[in-house]
């Protein structure tokens, strides 16, 4: 069979996908990226394939996209992630979208036409406020274990009010809240809220509304609180820290079908 | 891919010029005579010229210090003094080398520091930032310090914002004259108008080649060979340059060279270049073979205006007119047009951290000219000189996106 695979490597994650030409997907993987970053991708190829069960030879196309995506000599082309989320996010909700990404370093909003045409973009500005390296510091300052946010959120009874822009300034007001005797749980949720906040004030939200990248797929009260926040549906694809992977695949595969 | 085009030839005689002008000025500076005038990039040169005086640039120099990337290194010192990390850092990298005793003329002419004022001369229809930056070294040298405080915002430019300026000009004539030595000759500032008025001419001609297709030049071949025309119009040097670039640049049009081999996509650039990742920026959107062919910043040394039977008047006119001075409607309207020229389909804003008059994204413009023309616009977070506001990463991955975007939306 002909299949195609796409590499997303990312700051924090390298995530793989293999795709059947149809576009479904057969196998995914998701590592560290650490300092090596063609060895990551190697790995992660191989981790999805061998889900998949099939070989490398079976691959027609191999894209990268992602940080590190210029240094990953096995793939044939690259693409932004930009292009990947897009093309993702369109596959599995073909209609006008605003996709929503919460990458480790950076987040995005990308706006898709009915056609699935990319017409706009942003993209955080230098600041990493409100992407997923943000939570990873408030987790380490909480000496809380990353997966345990997702559940305290969502039961907090109440919410902490953080207004600061700043990661470093953050921290220090939820050790003013800690002080006023705020509950973790309530502060947890603040943290999302904050993220949520950094998103919405990128770029304004048209046609349906799709988030992706590891931080949606890790928690997925943030995708509810999100909803509430605009007051209308928010998809998620399946596996949604696979998206830039399984866009960059979908590319694949576009690039080898015939010319019309 | 077709090969890259050769080398601008006329670059030899830009870098003999330039050597030139920083040579005089040094000689100068340290003969006492002629006496050095400090000018604002769009302040009122022509009157400088007309009375003798050897004029500077500062803004020239910030640039300087930007491309050579020394400005991030001397930035600090700077804020170590007062001026903010947030105000225009060519003034910051300006006043951070000069209390750091370096200066990148050093490293290119062998000149050991920016020729010392007899006089400060500022027109503020940039910026406030230029009087302040000025005012630095009228302290640190107790020497006048002149200028105008220009109209901005203006829809249309009236007769009685032309008057003021013009009385404005007048009013520095006592202190030119008393620093300078000279008294002032209408008929050498007629001669110097006309003259700024050819150099104008011939760089609006320029920049007009590049609206061919393929373009011979791009915005970053401009922000290199406009130096003549910020430096030294009003001189019959910068005409001379220009001659002799139009020329070179009329035969790459007759041979079919083009700037960026293959070209594909045409884009206009809003806002100030990034000094310190120009190469950068070049080669990215080469490679992408995405042409930048026209921007604001380069057309700011287009003086429509300069006429020689009318000096005050077309010189106030002239530094009115300039887009920076202007609202928001007549800014789109201006950009407008250069887009539907040049055959344009995406605008780069550059919002640059320490120049928010030359930021114009950020009251939504790119949306507006989004919708109105059917344009993809981005906007770049960065800065002129500080490249600690700027990111590599974030800037390439962002220009790569938004060519794919093009790409997608021509398909």
């Amino acid at each position: 069979m002909k299949l195609a695979a796409g590499i997303d490597i990312g700051a924090a994650a390298t995530k793989a996908a293999v795709l059947d030409p149809m576009g479904r997907l057969l196998g995914g993987a998701v590592l560290r990226t650490g300092v090596d970053f063609a060895l990551a991708g190697a790995r992660a190829l191989d981790e999805a394939l061998a889900q998949a069960g099939a070989r490398p030879e079976e691959l027609t196309a191999v894209f990268a996209c992602g940080y590190g995506r210029k240094n990953l000599p096995l793939a044939n082309e690259t693409r932004t992630e930009i292009a990947a989320h897009a093309a993702a996010a369109y596959h599995f909700f073909p209609r006008a979208l605003t996709v929503i990404d919460i990458g480790g370093q950076d987040n995005k909003i990308i706006k898709v036409n009915a056609q699935g045409q990319r017409i706009d973009f942003k993209m955080n500005r230098k600041c990493a406020a409100g992407t997923g390296a943000f939570l990873e510091e408030m987790a380490l300052r909480l000496d809380l274990p990353l997966e345990r946010m997702d559940s305290l959120a969502r039961q907090a009874e109440d919410e902490a009010r953080l207004g600061a822009f700043c990661t470093v300034f953050t921290a220090t007001e939820v050790l003013g809240r800690i002080r006023e005797g705020a509950p973790l749980a309530a502060l947890v949720k603040g943290l999302f809220r904050s993220v949520i906040k950094r998103v919405l004030e990128m770029d304004s939200i048209q046609g349906a509304v799709v988030m992706t990248g590891g931080v949606v797929a890790h928690n997925p009260y943030l995708v509810e609180m999100m909803a509430q926040e605009l007051g209308r549906e928010v998809l998620t694809p399946p596996q949604p820290q696979l998206a830039g992977a399984i866009g960059a695949a979908l590319l694949a595969l576009r690039s080898r079908e015939p010319a019309r | 891919m077709p090969d890259a085009p050769p080398p601008i030839k006329a670059t030899k005689k830009m870098k003999e010029l330039m050597a030139g002008h920083f040579l005089g000025l040094d000689q100068a500076a340290r003969e006492g005579r002629p006496k050095v005038a400090w000018c604002t990039s769009v302040g009122p040169a022509e009157l400088l010229h007309a009375m003798g005086f050897a004029v500077y640039y500062p803004e020239n120099h910030g640039a300087l210090l930007g491309a050579t990337r020394m400005a991030t290194e001397v930035i600090p010192t700077a804020n170590a003094a007062g001026y903010s990390p947030d105000i225009c850092s060519y003034l910051t990298a300006d006043v951070g080398a000069f209390l750091k005793g370096v200066t990148p003329l050093t490293q290119a002419y062998g000149i050991a520091t920016v020729p010392k004022a007899d006089v400060l001369v500022f027109n503020t229809n940039q910026c406030r930032d230029v009087e302040d930056w000025f005012a630095f070294y009228a302290r640190h040298w107790n020497v006048p310090i002149v200028g105008v405080r220009s109209h901005r915002g203006l829809g249309e430019v009236k007769a009685h914002h032309v008057a003021d300026i013009v009385a404005q000009f007048k009013d520095l004539i006592p202190t030119l004259e008393q620093v300078g030595g000279n008294k002032f000759d209408i008929d050498r500032l007629r001669e110097t108008v006309r003259l700024s008025k050819e150099c104008t001419l011939r760089w609006r001609r320029v920049l007009e080649l590049a609206a061919r297709i393929p373009s011979p030049m791009t915005f970053f071949d401009h922000t290199i060979h406009m130096a003549p025309a910020v430096v030294l119009r009003g001189l019959p040097e910068a005409v001379e340059y220009y001659d002799l670039l139009l020329a070179e640049m009329e035969q790459r049009i007759a041979d079919g060279v083009a700037a960026v081999p293959g070209e594909r996509h045409r884009l206009y650039w809003e806002g100030m270049p990034v000094w310190g990742r120009l190469r950068m920026l070049s080669d990215l959107l080469s490679q992408a073979q995405a042409a930048v062919v026209a921007s604001t910043y380069c057309n700011s040394w287009i003086f429509d205006a300069f006429d020689e039977r009318e000096p005050f008047e077309s010189m106030a006119r002239a530094y009115l007119e300039l887009f920076i001075v202007r609202d928001d409607e007549y800014k789109e309207r201006y950009i407008q047009q250069w887009v539907e020229r040049f055959g344009v389909k995406g605008v780069i804003f550059h919002d640059a951290k320490t120049c928010p008059n030359n930021s114009n994204n950020r009251y939504a413009m790119p949306q507006r000219l989004a919708r109105k023309l059917g344009l993809s616009t981005l906007v770049l977070n960065g800065d002129l000189n500080d490249l600690r506001l700027f990111s590599d990463e974030q800037a390439k991955t962002n220009l790569e996106a938004f060519v794919e975007q093009m790409e997608e939306l021509a398909a």
